[in-house]
């Protein structure tokens, strides 16, 4: 068990590895994308309320899961890092963090476009576009923070602890601001309780969900990958691939 | 004879853990408080902010009493929290700077006891004057007299919340050459739920609504920033030392 964690913390080993499974995440996630975003866009039926408006679901909704789920996996890795030192998954970390923010932002630019159709207006502040919002500021917060330190290390260390206190924040902020909106105004219209959705236009976004996940895993892979290569320029097994290649 | 210095020292290790712990908590807030008491302008500059903020918005925004009373627990609040932001960046600074916080790290107390004292005097210099001041605040942007108690009541609690957060962001940022603007990025959006059950409950008091359920949120909130924060801003101290 220990040995196996030991290599999986091993740049070397991982990059040797993984390069196996990136064609296939890569191959996967983009099958996927392709057939939810044309079943979504053209062969799913339109809304009877919302016509076609209603299509923008399939970008938004997974970009929303991922913009929180991206959040705690970068959380997990600085922990990782924090405790066993393991360095990879703090490279994994800095690798998704850029993926986070643009996930978040593309989360609420397509809600805005989304909300023009049906609520008639580009932004509201409803409880959910306040805490997605808050999102995207922690997220530029952790990739600030490190960038803002000369030593790798350093900046490293501290965005997981940041990383950390965000994660236990994300729930109090989430319910304080549920707890805002209720005290302020009414709900007048909430995502929760619109009409369940037929099976034809849920399973295309399903599949949306699990590529747009695929798309994540994949990049994450490749960016962690060139990490390596950046932050292990120096040793002797990079120096001997990068003969290899040339 | 008197005792030599060296009987002196290992009567004080002999002490139990608990009592020493308890001297170096009080030796570290005092020595902030005095501190203070000598450079007296680093109180007054976040109150005299906090004075001067507030009194903008009436000229930016409308002199009107009624648009003005129902913008006042907003406005307070959210000056207030901008006042301690800009005083966190000093809560480190000066020990960071002249070696001190290494002293503290290597003594044999945990770090994390240290931070809390220093964040309690900060919290004392800081939080308590602003809630103490704000009722003043409170008359010239026509806030009704009856909820100036919760007001105070909502700021000392906050503030202390806002004091610890804020000490997590400061740790961090202390070992950078300019950590001021990034500090507001990384405590700001931490600083929201207090802010909202701290509007919440000044809000309730002029409605004639329940305040408690507020107040009680602000505890308990302050109450998991205890837990947390202390271990967060010896962690983050302990980054910026080394790096």
């Amino acid at each position: 068990m220990w040995g196996l964690i030991h290599k999986l913390g091993s740049p070397k080993w991982f990059y040797y590895r993984s390069a196996a499974l990136q064609p296939w995440c890569w191959g996967v996630a983009t099958v996927l994308l392709l057939v939810g975003s044309v079943w979504g866009l053209v062969f799913a039926p339109a809304d009877y309320q919302q016509g076609n408006s209603f299509r923008i679901i399939y970008v938004h909704v997974p970009a929303a899961f991922l913009a929180q789920s991206v959040f705690v996996a970068m959380a997990v890795s600085g922990l990782v890092f924090m405790v066993w030192k393991i360095k990879l998954a703090d490279m994994a970390a800095a690798a998704m963090a850029p993926l986070g923010a643009a996930m978040t932002f593309v989360a609420l630019f397509s809600g805005a476009v989304w909300g023009v159709p049906t609520w008639g207006t580009w932004w509201i502040w409803d409880a959910r576009l306040t805490s997605m919002l808050i999102l995207l500021f922690l997220y530029l917060g952790v990739i600030a923070l490190r960038g803002a330190f000369s030593r790798r290390d350093s900046g490293a260390r501290a965005a997981s602890v940041l990383a950390m206190v965000g994660v236990i924040n994300i729930p109090i902020i989430k319910y304080s601001v549920d707890w805002w909106y209720t005290l302020h105004q009414p709900a007048s219209f909430t995502l929760t309780s619109r009409p369940a959705m037929p099976m034809e236009m849920w399973l295309p976004l399903l599949i949306m969900v699990v590529g747009f996940y695929g798309f994540f895993i994949a990049l994450t892979l490749t960016r962690t990958r060139s990490e390596i290569l950046r932050r292990e320029a120096n040793t002797r097994w990079v120096k001997a691939l990068l003969e290899e290649v040339n | 004879m008197p005792p030599s210095e060296t009987t002196q020292r290992v009567a004080v290790l002999a002490e139990p853990t608990s009592r020493r712990l308890g001297v170096a908590f009080g030796a570290t807030l005092l020595r902030d408080l005095n501190r203070v008491r000598r450079r007296r302008g680093e109180v007054l500059n976040p109150l005299v902010f906090y004075a001067l903020a507030v009194s903008l918005f009436p000229i930016g925004i409308s002199p009107e009493a009624e648009l003005l009373a129902v913008m006042a627990p907003g406005l307070l609040w959210v000056t207030a929290l901008l006042a301690t932001l800009l005083s966190l960046d000093g809560l480190f600074r000066s020990d960071f700077d002249d070696g001190s916080l290494e002293q503290m790290m290597l003594s044999p107390q945990p770090l994390a006891a240290l931070s809390i004292a220093k964040v309690a005097a900060h919290w004392l210099v800081t939080g308590l004057p602003l809630a103490l001041m704000a009722p003043l605040l409170g008359i010239m942007l026509a806030l009704p007299f009856h909820s100036m108690g919760v007001l105070m009541a909502s700021l000392a609690l906050g503030s202390a919340s806002l004091s610890l957060i804020g000490g997590i962001g400061a740790a961090l940022t202390v070992g950078l050459p300019r950590g001021g603007v990034l500090l507001s990025l990384l405590v700001l959006p931490l600083y929201i739920p207090v802010l909202i059950f701290g509007t919440g409950a000044v809000q309730a008091a002029i409605q004639g609504d329940a305040v408690l359920p507020h107040l009680a949120m602000l505890g308990a909130l302050l109450a998991a920033a205890l837990i947390f924060a202390p271990w967060a801003i010896a962690a983050s101290l302990r980054i910026s030392i080394n790096g």
